[in-house]
């Protein structure tokens, strides 16, 4: 007689086996989890791609779950949005967690494409791995951006805006093309139905596809292994040297290198839940009524380096760049692969990729702050809502004191700043005194020019007259006013 | 058990097609050839029955022509000389589960009798919502700081053009726009 636990084993055993006869559990398991890879791939520089898969799977979760509420309709999805973050229980930490889900897996496959090009995983045989990585790039940055008009608020509102003057830049067809993005003539009610289609249908089924192909590469021609400086890539041996490696060293993956992706999966999801906590969701702000005029929208944090490029772009360059500039970006990140496709892959002798990555993330984290707190933007309510330092007036004549009215009420530190207040768009008039003297200073108020309109029109001459003596005194301390140098020298003469 | 009978009779025949089909006669081998290009051409038929539909329904907006129509702003009493005020419109095209999206703001500046200028609301550039400053007589932008001057004409920033521009007319003392659709720069003639 056998032991009860023994029985209950055979039983377990049985109905496995059973279940393996039809489905081949053992062996599909075998092939993807137990696949072998090499020793040195259990880097923890290598945990960024399931540490993206895990976050792609957390999106999928949260938001199906957040469409058991959201109605996607132009009349309704605020009232809905403000239902789940304020009435629906635990609704505000489901919305913040699909928020900060969204911000980690952009920000993982970011690091994730870094690490897969300074380690050249992207060289033979591993080209249409890179590729369909390219494509879940831009699947991913599709969600983040379709994500943020289901929030439909005033920000959605004037993106999907933002969206359709830069698609209305093409020639020929901007406007089928604005018409076929927005559903109609207007943004509307069928604008916010085909972006949910799109981000909860189109996109998130696409990204599983390539999801599967990409999964599919890694199986079919390996993971990379670490690379080591001087072994270099060639086409004729590369397969037999990794062969060679994966006899040498190779482990499963399944149990023996999965132990870090493990662990790091522990951090995002703490992570995400972190922020989830303290920050909670974004938005929404207000709602999305175009006769709201006074809203300054700004996008995602993803995508403030390109309200950046935007406001910092010459004109005469932007349409080409916008439009153009993604499609020669696409072509060199796909070319890559074949152009550079064999050689070394430690980045240790690779200075050009180091300096390439160190340039593009100086770039973009520069343009990203530089979106967050926009220089550019006139602050709007500067001249009704900025002070006047006592020493920006104490002991002018009555026509200065004119003039500091005149610059204060005619908006002009909506763009210049004062003492520390006011915008940045124009040069800071603290000292300007010191720089241009009264026929100067009159040339440029009533001609404007270098990015200033003139303001001949609006001001009268003795407007311009006070506000010319005012910013005269504009001059620290112990420094001379600014002098006209010809005249100067002239008059010696 | 069951897998047991399930296998031999799974074998056979695929054996046996595999068999015959080598030994297959010229004119036999046609007659499959012709049934998978009739397979082929019934599916291609089947296919256009539901891609093209699909394509119309999907590309609806590229057929239909753009609809605009005139809509009131109110009485141009409402609007005093040598000013620029904000005036709203129901948009002509609409839905009715459109909600707020459906009123739309502008800029009506009237310079004197029925002279009108009515300006969108949408920034040239990128199409944020511009601004109008009484005091210095500018449209600005707060998105990436254009702006305008009370004619419209570009003054300063990244707009590559002025502001966009509603077709008016003075019809029983109503001051009324042909609107409809979103400006953008692929419409040079407003």
């Amino acid at each position: 007689m056998k032991p009860a636990a023994q029985k209950i084993a055979d039983l377990g055993l049985s109905v496995f086996n059973w279940v393996d006869d039809r489905l081949h559990v053992r062996k599909v398991w075998e092939s993807t989890a137990g696949h072998h890879v090499p020793q040195s791939a259990g880097s923890w520089f290598y945990v960024f791609g399931s540490a993206t898969l895990l976050c792609l799977m957390m999106q999928l979760v949260t938001g199906t779950l957040l469409a058991l509420v959201y109605v996607p309709s132009a009349d309704e999805a605020y009232a809905t949005l403000e239902y789940l973050t304020y009435q629906q229980q635990l609704g505000w930490f489901l919305r913040a967690l699909h928020y900060w889900g969204s911000d980690f897996m952009v920000g993982i496959m970011c690091l994730h494409m870094t690490q897969v090009f300074l380690w050249g995983a992207y060289k033979y045989p591993r080209e249409i791995t890179w590729i369909s990585g390219l494509v879940l790039l831009v699947l991913t940055l599709g969600l983040a951006f379709t994500g943020q008009v289901m929030r439909f608020d005033e920000d959605a509102y004037w993106g999907l805006g933002i969206g359709a003057a830069i698609v209305g830049r093409v020639p020929f067809v901007g406007q089928q093309l604005v018409d076929f993005m927005l559903g109609g003539q207007i943004i509307g009610s069928e604008t916010l139905s085909r972006f949910f289609a799109l981000h909860v249908f189109v996109l998130p089924g696409s990204i599983l596809a390539v999801v599967a192909l990409h999964l599919r590469m890694v199986l079919t021609k390996g993971i990379n292994e670490y690379p080591v400086p001087g072994m270099v890539v060639r086409r004729e041996t590369y397969d037999k040297e990794y062969a060679a490696i994966l006899k040498k060293e190779g482990v499963p993956f399944f149990p023996k290198a999965i132990d870090k992706d493990i662990i790091a999966a522990a951090f995002v999801i703490g992570g995400i839940v972190a922020c989830a906590c303290i920050f909670g969701p974004k938005g929404p702000s207000g709602p999305a009524d175009p006769l709201h005029i006074d809203s300054s929208p700004r996008p995602d944090f993803w995508f403030l380096w390109i309200f950046a490029v935007a406001a910092l772009m010459p004109e005469e360059i932007e349409t080409f760049a916008l439009l153009v500039g993604p499609v020669i970006i696409g072509i060199i990140l796909v070319a890559l692969p074949f152009v550079n496709g064999t050689g070394e892959k430690s980045w240790r002798r690779r200075p050009m990729a180091v300096i390439v990555v160190i340039l593009v993330w100086v770039s973009l984290g520069m343009l990203t702050y530089l979106g967050a707190t926009s220089p550019w933007s006139p602050v709007m309510d500067g001249w009704s809502s900025l002070p006047v330092g006592k020493e920006q007036i104490a002991g002018r004549s009555p026509l200065e004191l004119q003039g500091a009215v005149t610059l204060q009420f005619k908006q002009c530190r909506n763009c210049h700043m004062v003492d520390g207040l006011g915008g940045e768009r124009g040069p800071d008039l603290t000292d300007v005194g010191m720089r241009l003297t009264a026929p100067q200073l009159a040339r440029q108020v009533v001609q404007g020019g270098g990015n200033m309109p003139a303001y001949g029109q609006n001001l009268s001459p003795a407007e311009v007259e006070a506000l010319v003596a005012y910013m005269t005194t504009l001059v620290p301390e112990g420094v001379p006013p600014a002098q006209d140098f010809t005249l100067t020298k002239a008059a010696k003469q | 058990m069951n897998s047991e009978p399930e296998k031999d009779p799974a074998a056979a025949p695929c054996a046996c097609s595999g068999g015959e089909s080598n030994a297959e006669s010229p004119k036999k081998k046609t007659r499959r050839e012709f049934m998978l290009a009739l397979g082929f051409g019934l599916n291609a038929v089947a296919g256009a029955a539901v891609g093209i539909p699909i394509l119309g329904y999907l590309f609806s907006s590229l057929v239909k022509p753009h609809q605009l129509d005139w809509v009131s702003l109110g009485p141009i009493d409402k609007f005093p000389e040598g000013t620029t005020r904000l005036a709203e419109f129901v948009n002509p095209v609409r839905r009715s589960w459109d909600g707020k999206t459906a009123s739309i703001p502008c800029w009506v500046r009237r310079i004197q009798g029925e002279q009108f200028q009515v300006f969108a609301i949408n920034c040239a550039h990128l199409g944020c919502p511009v601004r109008w400053f009484q005091e210095s007589k500018l449209f600005l932008c707060p998105c990436h700081g254009g702006a305008y001057y009370e004619d419209g004409e570009r003054a300063a920033g990244p707009p590559p053009r002025g502001l966009f521009t509603y077709q008016f007319k003075v019809k029983n003392g109503d001051l009324m726009i042909l609107a409809g659709s979103l400006p953008t720069l692929a419409q040079p003639n407003i």
